[in-house]
């Protein structure tokens, strides 16, 4: 029986299509998860793919107003970052901060953009960036707390409408 | 080695043209006209800057682009719409650029 089975379309399988949309979800609020986000996003504009975001949880506190420009590296439970620093030094007061001057410095030097340009450069370049409710919620966070950029504050449903469409990938952060 | 409009042009595989010294305006809008554009003058202005930062080394970013005072990144994605920044540099007859940002 399984012989009589039509073959599948090797012609149609192998047909390379472009991606049409990305719909990036970023959970996180350390800088560099947040860049990773912000890089992909741009990045898939940049190319003519068009670009969604949508925040939640600690990822909030890259669309808020207040912490956008402040987002800090992780330097205790990060054994990628400073190999030769002891935990315990790295936990000290002050050290947090230090760490992702430093590191923003760098960031400067490859001229990448804060966080807020980014948001804006995504923007214009089509990009839409939605926070999520239940997280907004949680946190007590309004629209008018948030980056202009935000467009809405939108359920988990309505996250997956923005995915909607053949040629779409889900990226989580 | 794909080759447009006279054998002499040399373009690379995705279709950039080697030699930026072999750019003419003409063949900037035989380009465009590949992508669906049709060129004003506000593209040319953006080509020329791209291609005099080429020629000065510069590395190119959209956001460099943004900055340039010829257009803002908004206005950019309208003039080359499908990745301006690959398509401007096709049209601006200057190497695909290596940019992440």
């Amino acid at each position: 029986m399984i012989d009589t089975l039509e073959k599948p379309d090797v012609q149609l399988t192998q047909e390379e299509k472009q991606l049409k949309r990305v719909l990036i979800i970023c959970s996180k609020g350390k800088l560099e998860d947040v860049y990773a986000a912000l890089v992909m996003a741009n990045g898939a504009l940049m190319e003519g793919i068009e670009a969604k975001m949508f925040f939640t949880f600690f990822g909030l506190e890259a669309i808020t107003k207040k912490g956008a420009d402040h987002l800090h590296t992780a330097t205790v439970g990060n054994p990628a970052f400073m190999p030769a620093i002891p935990t315990m030094l790295a936990g000290l007061p002050g050290f947090e901060a230090f760490a992702s001057f430093m590191m923003k410095k760098e960031m400067d030097k490859l001229d990448m953009p804060h966080v807020t340009e980014f948001f804006e450069m995504i923007e214009a370049g089509g990009g839409e960036i939605f926070a999520c409710k239940l997280a907004a919620d949680m946190f007590h966070l309004k629209k008018e707390d948030m980056l202009p950029q935000v467009k809405d504050i939108i359920t988990v449903g309505d996250m997956y409408a923005l995915a909607a469409g053949d040629r779409t990938q889900i990226i989580f952060i | 080695m794909e080759t447009l409009l006279t054998p002499t042009l040399e373009l690379d595989k995705e279709g950039y043209l080697k030699n930026p010294a072999q750019w003419t305006p003409e063949l900037a809008r035989d380009f465009a006209a590949k992508a669906n554009i049709v060129l004003t003058d506000k593209h040319f202005d953006v080509l020329n800057w791209l291609r005099a930062k080429h020629a000065e080394g510069v590395p190119l970013t959209i956001r460099k682009v943004g900055a340039s005072g010829i257009v803002d990144i908004k206005k950019f994605y309208e003039l080359f719409p499908g990745g301006p920044l690959k398509v401007s540099s096709k049209i601006a007859g200057i190497p695909k650029p290596a940019s992440c940002i």
